[in-house]
């Protein structure tokens, strides 16, 4: 599959032919020996089954020693950034997995300054790649940028709350934001369109721009497109998270056991989980691109205009600075001068007018 | 007391009377029209406090039963001064003002109470009426030499509560969304509560916390309920809750308020409208992990005023062993935080009380529950629940969710308790701290036992 030597220019079996389009081979090729990069951050209030679904999806225990603090101490906690990186390789390629996980929001009693943290932690990762992208050695530029949010969103209310809102128009020009319901088990299927729909209906209310799945292409064949027709049929995903194994209807398959059922993870009817991780797998890239040719492009024009003042405002400043100290300097001089003549005027002013005054009395 | 011991017995039957061991046993059943009563089985039993030994017996008076007093096995406890003092905050302390016991009692009628006469240790002021009848004195150990009829006090006292019916108000706090009544409409079988799932887009969570009180009456044979749920939307709904539970808090002090302003009045109604909160029912998120900040400032607030009992809702979210994981979480969470959430600790009457409430308080609360108003076949019947790709939920099906004890616990056993200790404890606690506040009594109320017939005075102080 390698480009045949650069001497023989013709392959003797289709005359015309290059052999460029061995291009995507090539990349396919460099990018699977460096592996990928990804980073998710998930949000949510605690109990709504982020760490389990996390561990599902990607089919790991991101969270080992995990310790769960009552309610007493979370009165007194603030939001904390946890990120967790992970190394999964299959059939060869690598995916360098960082979770970003944000305990503490949405427990305190008063909320308000719940995702200042979460937002400054996304700039910094941002400044830092800005940062090193200007920097001179660009060879080794570790990707940090947070790529994709999971924003979950909790079953019991009836739309979105609130803190829900706030959040996500806060965050909606930063990250792409992808909503999940989360705990989906808890709804009947009814209850699940309803609650859907009435979270559309508020997105679009508020103006929250949350990701949109690409229109698949018109040369991709039926079934990419009817998958992706599906796909964003289904936003928000009602997912519901477990790694445990269960056995039903004679198979093990991952899933919740309840006194009256089973619900199956990977069961399409019983939830959407298939759906976000084939989202999240098939649109992986596409995340990506527009995390770098949107959210960070407008962060970096944002930051470069307002940098890019400081700076000259810093260097106009020395120069105004040293023009106006000799502007003063000057302006002090001539007010020196000008009392001096002053004095001296009054003294022979004096002298004069005593002396005049004497001389004419 | 000055004057206090005196009306104790109308018929000026001292105290020091009744501790003459052959006792006057007074059977006062047929001046008892308006006497709680014990369940149906047993015959009427009037405890009655003496006070001049230290220790405390029960007496049994009434027909059927009549026995020596004996210091049945329960009472030792009374030798112990902390029993003592549970008794006089029971019975209300030395000082306080008297029951309006007419009204209280009406509150205890003809429902079914759960004490048996063995484990009587503890005494229930009974400040008297006039009596209807003159009093027989009967003596302790004699039987009945033929029926008297005095056990159909128990039908008396039915009719009468049919009659007039009994007033339960019941609230629910919680988040939107936990099912708060949907559950509410699920106990009481009936479209109580407006669910806010018909909410449409221009219904938005209120941005404070609004009360909102509807009222029902609900006849089921023949007795007749007034029920009003009080419903509490907004709270927790907002990004900052500091403080959301204050208009909770006030709305419940006002009903407290009403009532002791009906109380004393110089012209007051028979039967004083009761408006005040009997039971909160406070729904827990099932997020599996532990309480919330929310949920544990609220309920420290609350636990003081009113009778919280703690509830896990939509409880088809976890598993069997995640239910029982975070039930224990959460029981020891209260625990720690010095939390008693209805039926509390000290306020159990007896042995048998103590242990059942014991069991309930230490296995089944708080109650994980799931509502549904919506029926589906189930092997043959049709049953409560909610239907899903992977199975139907039973609502009324102990292996699927605790609903079934919740509302017996709330219903059919201790209804009646919660009315009492809303009006023995919450109600007098407000009351004694309104009165020490004003240095005195509003206007129309003159000190304790010099007012308004019928004055029951607390048999306590007498001793003292």
């Amino acid at each position: 599959m390698s480009k045949q030597q650069p001497a023989q220019f013709i392959n003797p079996e289709t005359p015309g032919y290059v052999g460029f389009a061995n291009l995507p081979n090539q990349v396919h090729r460099k990018s699977v020996k460096k592996g990928f990069e990804f980073t998710l951050m998930v949000v949510g209030e605690s109990g709504l089954g982020k760490s389990t679904l996390i561990n599902s999806l990607f089919l790991t225990d991101l969270y080992p020693e995990r310790i769960i603090p009552g309610a007493a101490e979370k009165i007194e906690r603030t939001v904390q950034i946890e990120a967790s990186t992970v190394e999964i390789e299959e059939r060869g390629v690598k995916l360098r997995l960082t979770v970003v996980d944000t305990p503490g929001y949405g427990d305190a009693i008063n909320c308000r300054d719940c995702f200042k943290t979460i937002i400054s932690y996304i700039d910094e990762q941002f400044e830092r790649y800005l940062h090193d992208e200007s920097g001179l050695n660009r060879r080794h530029i570790i990707d940090n940028r947070v790529h994709c949010c999971f924003y979950f969103i909790s079953p019991f209310g009836h739309g979105l709350k609130p803190l829900d809102v706030a959040f996500m128009k806060a965050i909606h020009n930063k990250v792409n934001i992808v909503p999940v319901i989360a705990k989906a088990d808890t709804l009947t299927l009814k209850e699940r369109e309803r609650l859907k729909k009435r979270i559309l209906d508020e997105i679009e209310e508020h103006n929250i721009k949350i990701y949109h799945l690409p229109d698949a292409e018109s040369d991709e064949d039926e079934d990419f497109k009817e998958q992706t027709r599906l796909l964003k049929a289904s936003i928000p995903f009602s997912v519901v998270g477990s790694n445990q194994l269960i056995e039903a209807k004679g198979k093990k398959v991952r899933g919740r056991l309840y006194p009256w059922g089973v619900v199956e993870v990977e069961n399409p009817e019983h939830n959407d989980f298939l759906k976000l991780r084939t989202m999240l797998i098939t649109h992986m890239q596409d995340l990506q691109e527009v995390t770098q040719d949107l959210h960070y492009e407008n962060f970096r024009s944002e930051r470069l205009k307002r940098g890019g003042r400081k700076v000259e405002n810093e260097d106009m400043n020395k120069d105004q600075i040293l023009l106006e100290k000799e502007a003063e300097l000057r302006r002090m001089q001539e007010m020196i001068a000008r009392m001096q003549a002053q004095m001296q005027m009054q003294m022979q002013g004096g002298d004069g007018d005593s002396g005049a005054l004497g001389h004419h009395v | 007391m000055p004057g206090a011991s005196k009306h104790l017995y109308p018929r000026q039957c001292s105290l020091a009377a009744l501790t003459r061991s052959d006792c006057s046993a007074e059977e006062e059943a047929g001046s008892w029209g308006e006497v709680g009563c014990p369940s149906p089985p047993h015959s009427p039993i009037l405890w009655v406090v003496r006070r001049s030994r230290p220790v405390v017996e029960p007496m049994l008076v009434g027909s059927g039963l009549l026995r020596a007093p004996q210091v049945s096995p329960a009472c030792k406890n009374t030798h112990e001064l902390p029993e003592l003092d549970r008794l006089r905050l029971f019975l209300g302390l030395p000082f306080r003002p008297p029951f309006n016991i007419p009204r209280a009692l009406c509150v205890i009628l003809g429902l079914p109470e759960t004490r048996s006469d063995a484990a009587m240790s503890e005494l229930v002021p009974e400040p008297r009426p006039k009596p209807a009848v003159p009093m027989k004195p009967v003596s302790i150990n004699s039987n009945l030499l033929g029926y008297v009829g005095i056990d159909t006090i128990i039908e008396q006292m039915r009719k009468k509560t049919m009659k007039t019916g009994f007033d339960f108000n019941i609230m629910v706090v919680g988040q939107s969304g936990l099912g708060k009544s949907t559950l509410v409409n699920t106990l009481f079988k009936s479209q109580v509560s407006r669910k806010a799932a018909s909410w449409n887009r221009e219904e938005k969570i209120p941005k404070t916390v609004e009360i909102k009180a509807i009222g029902h009456v609900i006849e089921e044979g023949g007795v007749k309920m007034k029920l009003t749920v009080i419903d509490t939307p907004g709270f927790g709904d907002q990004i900052n809750n500091e403080n959301c539970w204050e208009p909770i808090e006030k709305y419940i002090n006002e009903q407290y308020e009403k009532f002791l302003k009906e109380e004393v009045n110089i012209a007051r109604k028979k039967r004083i409208p009761d408006t005040r909160v009997h039971c909160c029912l406070y729904f827990i998120s099932p997020t599996g992990h532990s309480l919330r900040p929310l949920d544990l400032e609220f309920m420290k607030h609350l636990s003081k005023v009113v009778n919280i009992i703690p509830v896990i809702a939509k409880a088809d979210t976890m598993t069997l062993e995640e239910k029982s994981e975070f039930k224990q979480r959460v029981r020891k969470e209260l625990e720690v935080n010095g939390i008693e959430f209805y039926p509390q600790k000290e306020f159990d009457e007896d042995l048998e009380d103590k242990t059942e409430n014991d069991k309930i308080r230490q296995e089944s609360m708080p109650f994980a529950v799931v509502g549904s108003d919506k029926e589906y076949q189930v092997n043959g019947k049709r049953v409560l629940g909610r239907k899903t790709p992977w199975g139907i939920i039973e609502v009324e099906n102990l292996n699927h969710c605790e609903f079934a004890l919740l509302r017996d616990f709330v219903i059919r056993t201790h209804l009646q308790d919660l009315k009492e200790v809303t009006h023995n404890i919450h109600y007098e606690t407000y009351r004694a701290k309104r009165l020490n506040d004003n240095g005195g009594l509003p206007p129309g109320e003159g000190l304790l036992g010099t007012v308004l017939p019928p004055v029951p005075a607390t048999p306590c102080p007498s001793a003292e």
